[in-house]
This record gives structure tokens, sequence and C-alpha cells, in this order.
């Protein structure tokens, strides 16, 4: 039995290596596993749609909004506002300028 | 007189030269968001053409009247009417940014002198009546021509107002907000071709609406699980049957695309038929799923196919055949072997949207470095055309393109590699009856026309 084990293993890997250069996708995906070694054990999964329907989700505080919303009032549409990563002191934050908080499903290099 | 030279519904998309006809839009390279177009419908008749942008504003654009005068001007789209449709909100409960953005734009079929469109962004669908205006009453007892009251006691003598002719004023005004019905993003609307009912559908259900009634809504399919840890997938597209007022269809982020009959149950969470292709089990990858999700699902005009629009490819389905798609056309195969990057990019989640012409012999969709495609399905024949500033001379004839694979790029062609990804058609139409399409490349619209005219 543990003869027949390693055997099987090459058999698998053989036909792995054989799939990634017959398929390009099975060779992308092995890049992709390549650089995001922790990525979704569910490929595919919940996490997408999770994603998906929590679009838009921003947190502020009202009273900051209705202010700077009266002071707005008289102006255009808000075009897209310029990157702000930082909300100082003395600027009255909209939810326009919160920081997008756009989850990444792909895990920071830095988290290994 | 619309009839034009090749007839009600000419041949597809091939044996024909596609010209440019009209560009609209800023040329500016620094796109504001807001005027990123997001939505691109002909009414039924189609002389008017309708597009919803990121910024809630929707643009009518109308067919020029054949004028003896100005030849060249016929069949020119111009601005008929603009308006913001919808403002941005804040859900302060769920602390949720509820974006302007127009999803889609449906428009009704005309009963009146007055135009309806639907228009809906994530959460709330709006019917707009969209009217016009070419005389004015003069000659009033009560007020003067600037509007002024008179003084009742002034007046000796009575007249009876006439009738003036005025310059032509378009106005749109809403008539009903269909709101607070959809707890998740509103992706289709599709009217019923009983002209009274409509749907809408979010990422987990759809609703059914009577055009004159906004306080309530008639929730037809559910597909929300009880634990949503068990959530698999989500509703991407819907749409009523042409004909059949009783059906329509939902596709799937698997894949899938499901058609309910609404004579069977109230609550249409069991289909009438089941539409999959079977998938090889050794082919699947960490992508499979993804790439299969149906970004788009529209009716043929005749009622008897569907087709639907996944990362990859267009297919088209036969309603009696639940098996497999009776076509498949690839769009842009050769990004199978990019698909790594085009998930690190985001791009692997565009919604490509797609399109038949009035006979049902071509369907077109969009692609990446403003290419898109047309199919004819007789001649089995393909074609890429680019939409760009380049090629925008008057009635200039469109080249085809063609994307390089291989090691070896020939002249004209463009390699994989320098396609645009930021460059996406996402957005096209096809006119009813004539040989005229409309395609959105990110902040400009173009209209394309065949040689005929």
């Amino acid at each position: 039995m543990s003869a027949d084990v390693p055997e099987a293993a090459s058999a698998e890997e053989q036909k792995e290596m054989e799939d990634k250069v017959t398929s390009p996708e099975k060779a992308e995906e092995a890049k992709l596993k390549a650089r995001y070694p922790h990525l979704g054990q569910k490929p595919g999964g919940s996490d997408f749609l999770r994603k998906r329907l929590q679009k838009g989700q921003k947190y502020f505080d009202s009273g900051d909004y209705n202010m700077a919303k009266a002071k707005m009032k008289n102006k255009q549409l808000p075009t897209a506002a310029p990157d702000k990563t930082e909300v100082t002191g003395d600027h009255i934050p909209t939810p326009q300028d919160l920081p997008q908080r756009k989850p990444s499903l792909v895990a920071s290099k830095l988290a290994g | 007189m619309a009839g034009a030279g090749g007839g009600g519904c000419p041949a597809g998309g091939n044996d024909l030269q596609w010209c440019f006809s009209q560009v609209k839009g800023a040329i500016d390279e620094d796109v504001a968001e807001a005027d990123i177009i997001s939505t691109v419908e002909f009414n039924y008749s189609g002389d008017l053409l309708a597009t919803g942008d990121k910024g809630g504003r929707v643009v009518i654009f109308q067919r020029e009247q054949e004028n003896k005068s100005r030849p060249h001007s016929r069949g020119e789209y111009n601005v008929y009417s603009t308006f913001q449709s919808h403002e941005p909100e804040f859900d302060y409960l769920k602390s949720l940014e509820i974006e302007e953005k127009i999803n889609k734009i449906r428009w009704l079929p005309q009963q009146n002198a007055a135009h309806f469109l639907l228009s809906t962004n994530d959460k709330t669908i709006k019917l707009w009546k969209i009217s016009e205006r070419d005389k004015r009453a003069e000659g009033y007892n009560l007020k003067d021509e600037d509007g002024r009251l008179r003084d009742p006691f002034r007046i000796t003598a009575l007249r009876v107002p006439v009738l003036k002719p005025m310059d032509l004023m378009v106005e749109a005004s809403p008539r009903r907000v269909f709101a607070n019905a959809h707890t998740y993003h509103v992706n289709s609307i599709s009217v019923n071709s009983d002209h009274e009912t409509y749907l809408s559908a979010d990422d987990l259900r759809i609703n059914l609406w009577h055009l004159e009634i906004t306080d309530r809504s008639f929730n037809i399919v559910d597909i929300k699980p009880a634990n949503m840890e068990e959530l698999t997938e989500v509703i991407t597209a819907a749409e009523f049957h042409p004909h059949q007022c009783n059906v329509f269809v939902y596709s799937s982020s698997k894949g899938t695309i499901r058609l309910c009959d609404m004579r069977s149950s109230a609550l249409c969470d069991r289909h009438s038929k089941f539409f999959e292709e079977p998938e090889d089990p050794s082919s699947r990858s960490f992508f499979s799923e993804i790439i299969s999700s149906i970004s788009d699902v529209k009716f043929s005009h005749s009622g008897r196919y569907m087709m639907t629009r996944d990362y990859l490819s267009v297919k088209v389905w036969d309603l009696n055949m639940e098996s497999r798609p009776v076509e498949t056309h690839q769009v842009h195969e050769y990004l199978r072997s990019k698909l790594c990057s085009l998930y690190e990019n985001d791009c692997i989640f565009d919604k490509f949207e797609c399109c038949w012409n009035g006979s049902d012999s071509a369907v077109m969709t969009g692609s990446y470095n403003n290419f898109f495609r047309m199919f004819d399905r007789n001649a089995r024949r393909d074609v890429t055309l680019e939409a760009s500033r380049e090629n925008s001379k008057p009635r200039a004839s469109l080249k085809p393109r063609k994307v390089c694979t291989g090691g070896k790029r020939k002249k004209d062609e463009i390699s994989v590699d320098s396609l645009d990804f930021n460059k996406k058609i996402l957005h096209t139409a096809w006119h009813p009856t004539e040989n005229i399409i409309a395609v959105a490349a990110t902040n400009n619209l173009y209209i394309f026309q065949d040689k005929i005219n």
C-alpha cells in the first residue's frame, strides 16, 4: 500500500502539470495561487457575493453630514472628489470624502 | 418614412459596411466619473435614444426627420431632452450610500403624444413622462403677458385667450416613484408585454409592479437563504418574455438561467425551466464560476430564443432546449490566458451587455480597448470593430480589427498585452428595425450606421 501512494501522487502531479500546459485557465490559476497562497478555500463562493451585497457601506456622523450638506446646498452636484485618504480636524467630512472602503478579497502580500 | 433602403429588417452584421455617423460627449482625457455612461436604450420605434450616466442624468436623443434641404442630417440623433433622474442619497439607518448611477432605462410603448420611460438606480425606480409643448395661450383676462396679475376692477372687456405657436419645449416630469421595495441593488427592470406591469430585480429578489401603483409591489422570486452563510448565487439579470406576459427569465452568478411562469404559483421560486450548460469537471478552475456568471440576458424579438453574456462568450439558447445553448460565440477567448491579472485589476467582474438586431439575425456585445463584436448568426461570421475618435470622419467606414494572440503580430493587428482594459464597452444598443447602433465608450456615445444610407 505504501508503495502505491507515491505512484498515485506522481500520476496526479503529472496530470496537473499536463493541465497547466494544455489549459491556460489552469495556468492562470496556478499563477494566482502562487501570488496569494491564502486565497479563498471556497473559490468564487460567498466572499464575492458578500462583497457585492455590501457595496456602498460607509460610516459617518449624521451631524457632520447634515452640516456639510447645508453648506453645499446651492452648489452643483458634487463631482468625484479627489482621493482623500485622511480626514483632518478642520474639515467636515461628507460621505463622498470618506476613504473608499473597498474590501479587497486578495490577501495583502504583507500578510504572507 | 421609416423603410430604409434595406427594407424593414435588414440582414445581419457582416455583409454590411458599418460607418461612423456621430459621436456625443467630451474629448477630454480627464473623464469625470459622473459622465460615464451606464445605460443605452432605443425606444420601440427607434426614433428616441436614451442614455443614463453615473451622475444620475438621463439624456434623450431624437432622430431628425428626413429633410430635403439637409440630406446629410437625415437619421442624425440630436439632443431632445435631458434631466436629472436620480440624486445621491444616504441611508442613515444602514450607513449605506445610495449611488445615483442609472443602472437601466426601459421605454414604455408609446400610447399617446407623450413618451414614457422607466429609469432606475440601485434602489428606486422612476417613471418619467417626456412631453412636448409647442403652443401657449395668450390673451388671458386676469394676467398680463408677463404674468403679473391685473387688477380685476380695471378690466372693462373680456377676451378669449388664443393659442399661439411657441418654440418647442420638451419637458420631463417624474410621474411615479417606486421606492423602498429593494434591500439589495437593482440590476434589471423589464416592462411586460401587457403594458401594465413591470418587474424589477435585485441580487436576491424580483418584484412585480403595476405602473399605476407605487405603494405596493409583489415579490415573485426570493432566493435569499435563511442563513446568509449559505448564499451561493445571486440574481444578475431578469427580463419578461416579449409576447407571453406570464413568462420571465432570470440569470444567476453561477451561469444558469431560470424561466418562470407566473400562472403556476404566486411565488416563482420553483422554475418552469432551468437552463445550464454542462461543465467538464476536469476543466474546472478557480475562475470557472466567476467567468460563467451571466451579466446580461435578452430575449430575441421573436421570443423563441434568448441570449446570455458571460465574461468570455455570448450564448444563444432555444427556449425549448434546456440542456445546452444552440450557439456559443467567443467574444475574446484570448483573455483566458490573462485571467490572473484580470482578477487582480477587477476586470473579471466587468458586466458586459448584449443585444439583438431587429430581425434576430445578428447579435452584438462589447469588449475592451473600445472594441465591440458582432456575430452574424446566419452567415456564421463575426467581426470586431472599434469605437475611436481616430476613426470618426463622417460616413467613414469602420475597418475590422484583429487581436493577435500568437507570437508574430501582423501589421494592423494589436497584441493582447497592448489592449487598454480601461476602455470597456459595456453598453450597446441596436435600433429596433434599422442597422443603426449606439455604442457607449466610457463617456462618449458613438452612433454607427450601415452604408446603404
